[in-house]
């Protein structure tokens, strides 16, 4: 990426200067589901609003305080998901979104890529609502510890659970305690979660 | 490239003024070692010495010979710190440092060193405004005080400190005093002689002269010890071959910053003003940061609420403006600008904060261009925005 033309690419630029798919309070968009994801506090917060049929993303609406990449990757997020079903909409990652805007930064693909959260709140918002909570849940797991098959989930839950440094990962989830190979990889990933969740 | 440029980071560093241009061309023959006895060297000394005698005029030092020439601010701010670790490190029972809690990096990291090497130190808070609380510096400085370092104007919200009370205040428990004038020099009058400081740290990028070249002034008599050891240039202070064509541009530019600046000062207290003013006219819920008048006569920092920083930032980019901000997301990391946090705004306005930082080329027809760029971009990332811009100035 030529660095002096801009930050981003291309495609981030489009879609941070003509975001798709922004809520506007005037159209009256009657959501079935509503996730918010991310704080204020730490730069970025996102919503994603969701029209279902028949487990289908039939509309999609969002909104983000956030910086260009987050904009972007939401907005990118929000073509992407259209017509998808809910399943495939739950197992998207980050990565798959930077790809699609062509790349972002390194640093900015843990910091401001919120929208796949965002979304997925969205869709376990809608699963209790129809009493299938948790159905999709383990399915969009990615294995960190293969010592004791300890994933991305486990490491996610521990945060929400209050879990801030990788001593208290550990106490939550035996993670690492073998060979400790995953360190660097569960490190990164708590620090990521502890910013979504923070 | 969009049509228009307007460089509105004057505090990031300044563009070289034609002045100080030519005579670095000039500059760039005279390649005799200054150090050499032959003529050829001396004429190069000569040149040196003029430059050195143009720097302590900008600061109002009375011997030009308590200036020494180094290869900017981070490196005169070290020396300091550095002198401070070898005479602490000797005794134990005076060694504190007080610093505040709104240094630049480069202060902050050197004392944070000498912590890790188990000085204690302390960050002054600060107050709504950005000035040293002095309740809080009065009871710190106890008789084992060893330095006070104080930023003379911060760079991030312009905010001018009161270094003379600072000063006379830290004499008085027999603590040596630094400040690091970089942002002040060029801006507003600077005196080490009315201070009262045994250090002070200036940089020659942020004045329309090179980069790579700055100072640091010492009282006479007060310790200094080389941070870089080899030859006896400096008065082994600082050893190094003298980088005659960096000392050249820094002495034109300080001659010329100085004579200038009473001119340079009140010309851009009225472009900031217009550009306060008009911002603030036309973007609701707005927060200008830094104190109202004991400030930088080119420095304007404003908090966006609803909007953040990097988007507000990239949007001006891509209009041709170009500005900085203390939002975390354009430094990498989580944290946002920690002057602004030290002021007590909170972490949402922090991150929506803009700095424009005016200079010697800024026009009003400049600045008009901004006023009616800004206010649609802000409008725009708020419409998108989680958070509502009443709210979050409610909660701050």
């Amino acid at each position: 990426m030529d660095t002096f033309q801009w930050l981003y690419t291309d495609t981030v630029k489009d879609h941070f200067m003509n975001p798709r798919n922004v809520f506007n309070p005037d159209e009256a968009f009657v959501a079935d589901a509503e996730g918010v994801v991310g704080n204020i506090r730490c730069g970025d917060q996102m919503m994603f609003l969701l029209k279902i049929k028949d487990d289908v993303i039939a509309d999609v609406r969002w909104k983000t305080y956030g910086c260009a990449s987050a904009i972007a990757s939401t907005s990118m997020l929000s073509e992407s998901i259209k017509g998808m079903k809910l399943r495939q909409a739950y197992g998207i990652k980050p990565a798959d979104i930077a790809a699609k805007l062509g790349g972002l930064p390194d640093n900015k693909i843990h910091c401001s890529v919120l929208g796949d959260k965002a979304l997925r709140a969205a869709i376990d918002q809608y699963l209790e609502k129809n009493g299938r909570a948790g159905e999709f849940k383990g399915e969009d797991a990615v294995v960190i510890c293969k010592c004791l098959n300890i994933t991305d989930k486990d490491i996610e839950t521990a945060v929400k659970a209050g879990a801030r440094d990788w001593h208290q990962l550990q106490e939550a989830t035996k993670i690492g305690t073998v060979c400790g190979e995953c360190k660097t990889k569960a490190e990164e990933l708590l620090h990521e979660f502890a910013h979504i969740y923070s | 490239m969009p049509q228009h440029f307007v460089y509105m980071d004057y505090n990031a560093t300044t563009p070289l003024r034609p002045e100080v241009k030519d005579i670095m061309v000039k500059a760039l023959d005279i390649y005799a070692n200054a150090s050499s006895m032959h003529e050829a060297g001396r004429r190069a000394r000569a040149e040196i010495e003029q430059a050195r005698a143009s720097v302590a005029a900008i600061i109002g030092a009375a011997d030009s010979s308590s200036v020494y020439f180094t290869s900017g601010g981070s490196e005169s701010n070290n020396t300091v710190f550095m002198t401070m670790y070898d005479i602490g490190r000797r005794t134990p029972s005076r060694r504190k440092i007080i610093t505040t809690s709104i240094e630049h990096p480069c202060v902050m990291n050197s004392a944070a060193y000498l912590a890790s090497e188990g000085f204690p130190v302390v960050y002054l808070p600060v107050d709504a405004y950005g000035r040293v609380d002095m309740e809080a510096y009065r009871k710190e400085l106890t008789p084992d005080t060893l330095l006070v370092s104080v930023m003379a104007a911060n760079n991030e919200i312009g905010t001018v400190e009161d270094i003379r009370t600072i000063a006379k205040m830290a004499k008085a428990v027999g603590a040596y005093v630094h400040t690091d004038a970089t942002q002040a020099i060029g801006k507003i009058s600077v005196s080490v002689e009315d201070w009262g400081v045994d250090y002070l740290t200036m940089s020659c990028h942020k004045i329309y002269g090179p980069k790579g070249i700055g100072a640091l002034y010492v009282r006479p008599r007060s310790p200094i010890v080389p941070l870089i050891r080899g030859g006896h240039q400096e008065n082994g202070v600082r050893a190094g071959t003298y980088n005659n064509l960096g000392i050249i541009g820094f002495g034109k530019a300080a001659e010329l910053a100085l004579k200038d600046l009473p001119e340079f000062s009140a010309r851009l207290r009225s472009l900031r003003a217009m550009l306060k003013d008009g911002l603030v006219a036309r973007i609701p819920h707005v927060k200008v940061n830094g104190h109202p008048t004991e400030v930088l006569p080119n420095t304007l920092n404003i908090s966006f609420p609803g909007a953040e920083g990097e988007s507000i930032l990239l949007s001006l980019d891509l209009e041709g403006i170009q500005v900085s901000t203390g939002s975390a997301c354009a430094s990498g990391s989580l944290e946002p600008s920690h002057v602004l946090l030290a002021t007590g705004v909170g972490p949402e306005l922090a991150h929506g904060s803009i700095r424009f930082s005016l200079g010697k080329y800024t026009t009003e027809e400049e600045v008009l261009y901004v006023i009616e760029k800004l206010p649609p971009i802000i409008e725009r990332l708020r419409r998108m925005s989680t958070v509502s811009a009443t709210e979050t100035a409610a909660v701050n």
